[in-house]
């Protein structure tokens, strides 16, 4: 046993050498997402038609927002090593408000669709900080009430909305940009600063990282919790609203339907570990940006939408298994 | 002999956790293992029933060589363990428990139930447990469960029962009770090993005992011949005459500054009690001066500097800082914003945040402090790592190195550093020269006396008496749960911290 003395001159029974090509999957495990997008991109640019066009590309980056949007709440959630199910369903209820508050003015309606987010994030919040309830559960029971609630408001329908500012939030233009795309930088701007230096940003990260060390360094482990799962839920509120700004209909039975297995997928494969403590944004956005091509080309193919469900499933299952060993030595 | 370990060793990642251990269970005898935490009792159990095999050495069983493959194989012949974390479910009834996986069966090869409710009484009533088994288990008691984890170990045939740490969690009554089962047990001829860190358990239920210190056996002889002193001084591996020099650690004569006799408390407890875990604890600290907590593993050091910094609660009791009551929502966040600092004995569970960079880690409770209307200032936060880098020596690549990645010693001052820089009235450090290198360990008791001499109060708890003599002004000496003498000035002496412990659990065996 001494001959394999490795260089702390103790023997290391149960940790073999790295195997040769580890550097590669390495390689791939930290920059996996980029690779996937590049070679999605090389595969659409080839075979499919007027892929390398403006107005596609334009419209493959305005799909992807509210997937983002939501993908970047999420990752606030999973990096405290929770997570939210119920955002779907939170698009959906602030789908169902807009039309109720319309005749109010478009900015309160959206005002109040943004605080029916924070009210059911803290819902959520509150059952995981302060009940003790796992978040998978707690937001699990959210997504099947929300949904519910959401059809209730709307009685079940689908509301055609005629309102110019909400056209213009939904499908206008700055300097050539899409509105709903700078609200996007915007946020996830506002992301990365409030994780890197903000107080509650730090905090969520070490209490995702070791909740026990947290708490014994008196951070306010369940004041941050609730207020993770709010913003969550806030952010997928903003995301039903464009949505239903966007298409100049509010559908709560469709609305950020199994929005959350694209969230979940595109927060994981962006580097940030369902074990929580840390949080990668940036590969969030890239992530979000990954579920979108896949869901572009497969409908540009003449694919059935369900194929698309099917491979993002089966994404996210390699991807928890690639990132199982990250983590901690 | 029933099962005989003969110079067993063991390794995990290049650390000795067994060292030539020898151990003898003879049948109808009960044999006490103790030792402080990290001397190797888990792996001794763990490499007897075949959930580890041992490096070298040889297990002999009823005179046959044997090398279990796993744990159901040592089942199978009849050894038996009883962990500490019970291995049964709580939903389902008692008698399932007690039969679960040889269930008596019908003539449709469906589970008799009406059979095995009258035999689950039958077995239990002879432990002197009188429930009603078709009730869940989770209904019951820890005792009660515990007596059903027995009562299914034993009922399998064993000749063999390994018991770790069964009593931990049990009341005085349940004790008793359960050694009226190991009354049976040996008479039955069943060879029981006995893990467990209370001396006058050994004395009470032990025939023969085995002290493990360091992964190494440093002593084994029958409990009638021993001297409980003795047994105190080698569990705390120092010689039971005080001889050692003085020296051996960093700390400056008699440590810190010493309290004025007029100082007011900064922390005080008053007859803290906790159901199972402390009885009546009153501490005090003052401020300048450095109070150790000694004691065998288990006595409840823990637990009172747990309880002073709101981390655990307690039943009874107050507990006043600089003199205030503290009100009843005491809380790790209030302890701190009220100057109470802790460093658990957990570096890893409970201390760093190992993804995060050492900066992050430091200033990870000094956050608000360093903010401006919610976001942090990277200048300040810069220069406050800066300061205790340097004061502590903190031996890093740079301020975003993992914590993860930094020694033992280096992630200690990293945690000290944490509570250090909120500029604490009272410090409380549990084993915090424990398992880091020489070096570092001499700096941190070099500090701890400078936070001292300073006119910071520590509370100090060690299982290395010499700390606890050359460093602390006042020493506390506790057992299970209790304050069993407290000592100052020149009679602080391994001798005398060791015969209060020692003395202490005779008066309690006195009394039985």
């Amino acid at each position: 046993m001494t001959e394999t003395a490795s260089r702390e001159g103790l023997p290391t029974p149960t940790r073999p050498a790295a195997p040769p090509g580890s550097g590669l999957f390495r390689r791939v495990r930290n920059h996996g997402v980029s690779l996937a997008i590049g070679v999605l991109l090389l595969f659409n640019l080839l075979f499919t038609p007027n892929f390398a066009t403006v107005g596609n590309l334009r419209l493959q980056l305005v799909q992807v927002v509210p997937i983002a949007i939501v993908a970047l709440g999420m990752a606030l959630v999973v990096a405290t090593e929770g997570i939210d199910l119920s955002v779907g369903s939170v698009m959906a209820v602030a789908a169902a408000i807009i039309p109720l508050y319309l005749g109010y003015g478009p900015w309160l309606a959206v005002a109040v669709g943004l605080v029916a987010g924070a009210v059911v994030g803290a819902l959520n919040g509150s059952l995981v900080a302060f009940c003790g309830v796992q978040p998978i559960i707690a937001t699990l029971g959210v997504l099947v009430a929300g949904r519910a609630a959401a059809l209730v408001l709307a009685d079940g329908r689908l509301v055609e909305i005629f309102d110019p500012t909400l056209q213009t939030l939904g499908n206008g233009s700055v300097l050539g940009v899409p509105v709903t795309l700078v609200i996007l930088a915007v946020l996830a701007t506002l992301v990365v600063v409030t994780v890197r230096w903000s107080v509650v940003g730090r905090r969520l990260v070490a209490i995702g990282g070791n909740r026990a060390a947290a708490r014994l360094a008196g951070l306010p482990v369940r004041r941050t919790l609730l207020t993770v799962y709010v913003l969550s839920g806030v952010l997928a509120a903003l995301a039903g609203v464009l949505n239903t700004a966007r298409l100049g209909a509010s559908d709560p039975s469709f609305v950020g339907l199994l929005i959350e297995l694209s969230a979940i997928t595109a927060v994981v494969v962006g580097g940030t570990p369902l074990s929580g403590g840390r949080i990668r944004v940036i590969g969030t956005l890239l992530g979000a940006l990954l579920m979108q091509l896949i869901a572009a080309t497969v409908i540009q193919h003449d694919l059935p939408d369900s194929l698309a469900r099917m491979i993002q499933a089966g994404i996210i299952v390699v991807a928890v298994y690639v990132q199982r060993d990250r983590g901690g030595a | 002999m029933t099962l005989h370990v003969e110079a067993v060793s063991k390794q995990f990642l290049g650390v000795l956790a067994l060292d030539r251990v020898d151990l003898v269970l003879r049948p109808g005898r009960v044999h006490a293992l103790v030792g402080e935490n990290g001397a190797g009792k888990s792996t001794l159990i763990k490499v007897m029933t075949g959930v580890h095999r041992p490096d070298r050495g040889r297990i002999t069983y009823r005179g046959e060589v044997v090398g279990f493959g796993a744990p159901r194989d040592a089942q199978a012949v009849g050894i038996s363990t009883i962990y500490q974390e019970l291995n049964l479910v709580a939903a389902m009834s008692v008698a399932r428990n007690l039969f679960l996986g040889r269930e008596p069966l019908n003539r449709l090869r469906l589970i008799d139930f009406a059979a095995m409710h009258r035999e689950a009484q039958a077995v239990l009533s002879r432990y002197g447990v009188a429930v009603d088994v078709r009730r869940p288990l989770g209904e019951f008691s820890t005792g009660v469960q515990q007596m059903v984890a027995i009562a299914r170990a034993v009922s399998t045939r064993a000749r063999v029962v390994i018991m770790d740490e069964p009593t931990s969690s049990l009341e005085p009554r349940e004790v008793d009770r359960l050694a009226q089962v190991i009354d049976l047990l040996r008479a039955d001829e069943v060879a029981v090993l006995f893990v467990t860190h209370k001396l006058d358990e050994v004395f009470r239920l032990g025939q023969d005992v085995t002290v493990l210190r360091d992964g190494r056996r440093v002593f084994s002889g029958e409990v009638a011949d021993t001297d409980r002193l003795r047994l105190v001084a080698t569990m705390l591996g120092r010689p039971v005459d005080d001889v050692s020099a003085h020296g051996l650690t960093s700390f400056g004569d008699g440590g810190g500054a010493g309290p004025g006799d007029d100082g007011v408390a900064v922390l005080r407890a008053d007859d803290l009690s906790r159901r199972g875990a402390l009885s009546h604890v009153s501490v005090d600290v003052r401020p300048g001066e450095v109070v150790g907590l000694a004691g065998l593993l288990g006595s409840g050091r823990s637990e009172t500097v747990r309880a002073l910094f709101g981390a655990e609660p307690v039943d009874s009791g107050t507990i006043l800082v600089g003199g205030e009551p503290t009100g009843r929502r005491w809380s790790p966040a209030r302890a701190i914003a009220g100057g109470v600092g802790l460093v658990s004995e957990d570096r890893k569970v409970e201390g760093i945040v190992g993804d995060l960079s050492v900066r992050d880690n430091l200033v990870l409770a000094a956050l608000p402090r360093l903010a401006r209307g919610g976001f942090v200032s990277r200048r300040r936060c810069d220069a406050l790592v800066d300061t205790f880098v340097r004061r502590l020596r903190i031996k890093m690549t740079g301020p975003d190195q993992p914590v993860r990645e930094l020694s033992g010693g280096n992630q200690q001052k990293v945690l000290l550093a944490r509570m250090l820089c909120l500029n604490p009235k009272v410090l409380l450090l549990d084993e915090p020269t424990r398992g880091i290198d020489v070096g570092a360990k001499a700096e941190i008791q070099a500090l701890i006396d400078e936070l001292a001499g300073a006119g910071l109060g520590v509370v100090l708890i060690s299982s290395e008496l010499e700390e606890l003599v050359e460093g602390a002004t006042r020493v506390f000496v506790l057992r299970d749960g209790a304050v069993v003498g407290s000592l100052g000035g020149d009679a602080i002496s391994e001798h005398r911290i060791m015969t209060t412990i020692a003395a202490a659990a005779r008066e309690e065996a006195a009394s039985d």
